[in-house]
């Protein structure tokens, strides 16, 4: 739970026809790659992941076997929410088994099958949820209210116009000193006639580009919130009146 | 010659040290060890005889009659050979009988699970066929095959569905289907049915071809029956119908010499 929130943010939206995810990849010094944040999983089902890289590899694993064991039987594609209650069966086992941990790692999930398109959060806690839209990771909490707002243009956006808002909403979570770049960036889009592509890298910058266009005659809006213990990162923030950190207002996760 | 006295028998006929373990009946090939059932290929033994297949605009027919054969014998004459998956998809098998329930009952199961997850998805014929290919190729990897010829036939996405899967794992889809001796005797007509519709048969004139072609096989195979049940799949879901029966016409037996 808390490796998810110390995790760098990611976010996840849809439309009629069409999922996209896109996340921040941090470095952890300039010596190092930024750490990749999507995975595919297979052609109609991409990840995105915060928190324990490691519990993620293990557990997209899991999903890829899952996903191309189904199609070996059943030679059609493995539809996102039994994927998804898979993940959630298997991760439940070590929340109450003696001696085991929780996965530390919130999975979103972006897939489409038969019944159209899916966002899926999963948390360490083994809950998941069917959203609209979501974003988890440090800092989400003013990527989700940017989300709440623009929730119902979402259905009708062209997969650019949502990666659009992906981004947009990405970077309300940017500390002020920091911006979007082809290196901090990914983006994956699967959808309606569209098998599963992630853009990594300079490939990001398409979609960078529309942003740029937008900035221009965008209002920046207010951040309505802040986190525990990050007072004045964010620009236009109010700190708290009392001194004490505001509760977090992060999805709660029932443990 | 102290290496023969070693190499004397223990007792007359008993094991003699240093040789292979040589013991009554070793060579003897009427005697069967117990694993030999299990790494043999089997034998049917309750059987069905052949079932048609065939895709109409709209949907698909099956056709099996409802004999269970007992090698020459026709003992269970009141046996089901088709089953309906769900509501997009029924099979039938040729072949032993036992494996047909096995198949059934396996299947059965998969549709109570997917009604239990009760999330708005469920098998499609392909899917169906899919499965049953895996199943069948991978049971006569074994060595341990179930003895069947399955037909799976459905109507899915405005589409009709028709495959045919073989105990060894051959698995196809075809407007029309035929096992057993079906194969040779109605699958010519069914071929010619399509071909002179071109590829557009109507729901009349496939259920006419496939009740001439089980007539056809009451005549000519000797391990058919006249009892049969015809099933249909379209939009509208599926419809397994009562037994019914050919009319036969015997006539050309006046001309007939030599079985008086």
């Amino acid at each position: 739970m808390e490796a998810v929130k110390q995790g760098s943010a990611t976010i996840g939206l849809k439309s009629k026809t069409h999922a996209v995810l896109v996340a921040l990849k941090r470095a952890q010094s300039d010596l190092i790659a930024h750490q990749k944040k999507i995975e595919k999983i297979s052609p109609h089902i991409g990840i995105s992941i915060s928190g324990l890289t490691s519990d993620a590899r293990s557990l997209g694993n899991y999903m890829r076997s899952e996903c191309m064991h189904h199609e070996f039987l059943f030679n059609t594609r493995l539809p996102v929410s039994r994927l998804v209650a898979a993940v959630g069966d298997k991760t439940q086992t070590p929340t109450q088994r003696y001696g085991r941990r929780p996965f530390g790692v919130g999975i979103l999930v972006a897939g489409f099958d038969e019944k159209g398109p899916h966002i899926y959060q999963t948390c360490p806690s083994a809950n998941y949820y069917n959203c609209k839209a979501m974003a988890i990771g440090s800092r989400s909490q003013s990527a989700r209210t940017y989300l709440e707002r623009h929730l119902n243009e979402f259905a009708d956006c062209t997969p650019e116009e949502l990666v659009r808002h992906g981004l947009t909403a990405l970077r309300e979570t940017l500390p002020s000193e920091q911006e979007l770049s082809v290196k901090n960036c990914s983006v994956a889009v699967v959808g309606e006639g569209q098998d599963l592509v992630a853009y990594e890298d300079e490939q990001v910058s398409i979609f960078l580009d529309l942003l740029e266009e937008k900035r221009s005659s965008r209002n920046v809006p207010a951040p309505q919130q802040q986190e525990a213990g990050q007072v004045g990162e964010l620009p236009g923030l109010v700190p708290p009146v009392s001194g004490q950190p505001r509760e977090d207002e992060e999805q709660p996760m029932d443990m | 010659v102290i290496m023969a006295d070693l190499m004397q028998p223990f007792w007359q006929g008993g094991p003699s040290p240093g040789l292979f373990y040589e013991y009554p009946g070793k060579w003897s090939s009427d005697v069967a060890s117990p694993s030999d059932a299990r790494n043999r290929t089997s034998q049917p033994t309750v059987t069905g005889t052949s079932v048609l297949g065939l895709k109409f605009t709209g949907g698909v027919i099956i056709a099996a009659d409802t004999l269970g054969s007992y090698g020459s014998m026709a003992r269970f004459r009141n046996v089901s050979r088709v089953m309906k998956v769900n509501d997009s998809t029924i099979l039938s098998a040729a072949g032993d009988y036992a494996d047909f329930q096995f198949i059934k009952a396996e299947i059965e199961q998969m549709v109570i699970d997917e009604e239990v997850l009760n999330d708005g998805f469920f098998m499609s014929p392909g899917a169906v066929h899919s499965w049953m290919t895996r199943m069948l190729y991978h049971r006569r990897s074994k060595f341990d095959p179930l003895w069947n010829s399955v037909t799976v036939a459905g109507f899915y996405n405005g589409e009709s569905f028709l495959g045919s899967v073989d105990k060894i794992g051959i698995a196809f889809k075809s407007a029309s289907v035929a096992s057993g001796f079906g194969a040779y005797l109605a699958q010519p007509l069914m071929r010619k049915a399509i071909e002179d519709n071109g590829d557009n048969l109507s729901y009349e004139k496939a259920r006419h071809v496939i009740e001439e072609c089980l007539k056809v096989l009451y005549y000519r195979d000797a391990r058919s029956y006249n009892r049969y049940e015809i099933a249909v799949v379209t939009k509208d879901g599926v419809k397994i119908e009562k037994p019914s029966s050919s009319k036969p016409d015997w006539n050309v037996a006046n001309v007939v010499r030599g079985f008086e």
